[in-house]
């Protein structure tokens, strides 16, 4: 067991020029086999492995990932977390994980940054106010926090935004989640990497799978870069990439990948509170604990695994953020990236079973995969561990397009480029 | 940014075109309900080529095909559909 971190252990260190360090998890050769291998070693394949090893005894977990771990979306998305959703499906299943967002660093002896400073969305007129106090309804009667604000409340706590009655985007209000907030993206992924490998988890990097191993019906393993990994059950849980490894299997999935901008400017003193969002128009700010104001808007609305983004929805994105918090138009953009968002045909993820023994998905997160990493690992992790979905991400099975019962909080239809 | 070869209009920037879904996805009126659901609700969503229905929306309005590739945004065909395409 490794020591763990603590106030005394950094004393000590001190005392001892800091020779106590060591690596927070091991390079392991893969094995022969293991109980269950995991594809995908970004937050949400990590926490699995975590939950499986720490809630159900299941140690013998392989998590195999194409390049570094973290690399992914987990280290590419603008930190934040909350579990404001509409639908009693998606806000149950967010406000489980958010419960373990506020415990998180504390379980997994790792500080993942939580910052719980509320999370609104804005209000532009008397339909998106009727919307917002309908969504705060239907959250308050599942026991969530909601709270309605006038603009006088909101100039309380943003008093940088633009709320005069003749702003391009008059804001009527806002519904804010006090419990909301951010984390360090990178953190995360390298804390429950920490833990999970501490309980034995092999971590397995620079290892890309690039096939199965199928027996009838059965997916018995995986072909690797670095050979045939047998395994009892396999769980993909590649984001972005679920299309393409699904794709290997023999599966098609109602998923298409598309880029996700994000950029960060220069950091500034405290100027944002609290994470500003607007649903009717499409952008989202905070202000990272560094200074710099972290923002994003519309994902680039065509299918891509490029990874490089286009400039004119960036400039689509600042504008709006700048017409609303004037403020914002001083500072200078210090960095820009993009990730492959894996968007489903309902706006909510699947997590399950799939039509083929032994294989299990977890994918479809669109733009809101790192609030769910607890909950998505927990879930996972019930359901590779028992055969059979967690009451929480029972709704979120494949077959949901099947039989109808999607779970469509925008009410889009089958269309992710319309989202 | 990168340009689209519009059938009709020649070469023009992305920003004129917008992306609706690809020729796999049609539902096919004569077919059943599984068919309808497979289009409707399953993408190859391949890391290659794929065949895509795009519309030329902020110029000359029409549809048409574009075979791209979804890493490097190469564009290896563009054909034209619908009565424009009609000798």
């Amino acid at each position: 067991m490794k020591t763990p971190y603590s106030a005394f252990s950094l004393l000590r260190g001190a005392l001892n020029g800091q020779k106590h360090w060591e690596p927070a998890w091991r390079d392991p050769e893969p094995r022969a086999s293991y109980d269950v291998i995991i594809i995908g070693g970004g937050g949400h394949g990590l926490a699995t492995a975590y939950y499986l090893a720490k809630v159900h005894g299941i140690r013998n977990v392989a998590v195999l990932e194409k390049s570094w771990i973290g690399g992914g979306n987990v280290g590419r998305n603008t930190t934040l977390v909350r579990s404001n959703y509409r639908l009693p499906q998606l806000h149950n299943f967010f406000e489980f994980g958010l419960k373990l967002w506020h415990n998180l660093s504390d379980d997994l002896n790792y500080n993942v940054m939580f910052s719980p400073r509320g999370a609104m969305f804005l209000g532009h007129n008397d339909g998106d106010m009727i919307k917002l106090a309908e969504r705060g309804d239907a959250m308050r009667c599942d026991g969530i926090d909601a709270e309605l604000l006038s603009p006088k409340q909101i100039a309380k706590i943003e008093p940088l935004l633009d709320l005069s009655r003749n702003a391009r985007f008059p804001i009527d209000g806002a519904l804010i989640q006090w419990r909301a907030g951010t984390a360090r993206h990178d953190a995360v992924a390298w804390g429950y990497a920490r833990a999970a490998d501490a309980l034995g988890v092999d971590i397995i990097q620079k290892c890309e799978v690039t096939g199965f191993v199928k027996d009838g019906n059965r997916i018995t393993g995986v072909e690797t870069t670095r050979g045939r990994i047998l395994a009892g059950r396999t769980g993909i849980c590649v984001a972005g990439h679920s299309g393409h490894v699904a794709g290997l299997a023999g599966l098609r999935l109602p998923i298409e990948s598309q880029t996700l901008q994000a950029l960060v400017t220069e950091g500034v003193k405290p100027m944002v509170q609290s994470v500003v969002m607007s649903q009717s128009l499409h952008f989202y700010i905070s202000q990272s604990d560094k200074g710099g104001i972290v923002m994003g808007g519309d994902p680039d609305n065509w299918p891509s695994y490029a990874r490089r983004g286009q400039p004119t929805i960036k400039e689509h994105a600042i504008a709006q953020a700048v017409t609303v918090m004037p403020a914002l138009s001083r500072l200078r953009m210090l960095r820009t990236w993009s990730g492959v968002t894996d968007m489903s045909f309902d706006g909510a993820p699947i997590i399950g079973l799939s039509p083929i023994d032994g294989l299990y998905l977890n994918a479809g997160w669109c733009y809101g995969g790192f609030k769910a990493t607890p909950a998505s690992g927990w879930t996972y992790a019930h359901t590779l561990a028992t055969g059979r979905p967690h009451e929480l991400n029972a709704p979120f099975s494949l077959e949901r397009f099947m039989t109808g019962a999607t779970i469509d909080e925008a009410a889009v239809g089958p269309f992710p480029n319309h989202r | 940014m990168y340009q689209i070869t519009c059938p009709h209009c020649g070469p023009r920037a992305q920003t004129e075109f917008t992306y609706e879904r690809t020729t796999d996805s049609v539902v096919d009126p004569a077919g059943d309900a599984s068919t309808a659901m497979q289009a409707l609700y399953t993408r190859a969503n391949p890391m290659g080529l794929d065949d895509e229905i795009w519309r030329h929306t902020y110029g000359c309005r029409a549809w048409m095909v574009l075979t791209r590739h979804r890493v490097t945004h190469e564009i290896h065909a563009v054909k034209a559909i619908g009565p424009e395409a009609l000798p």
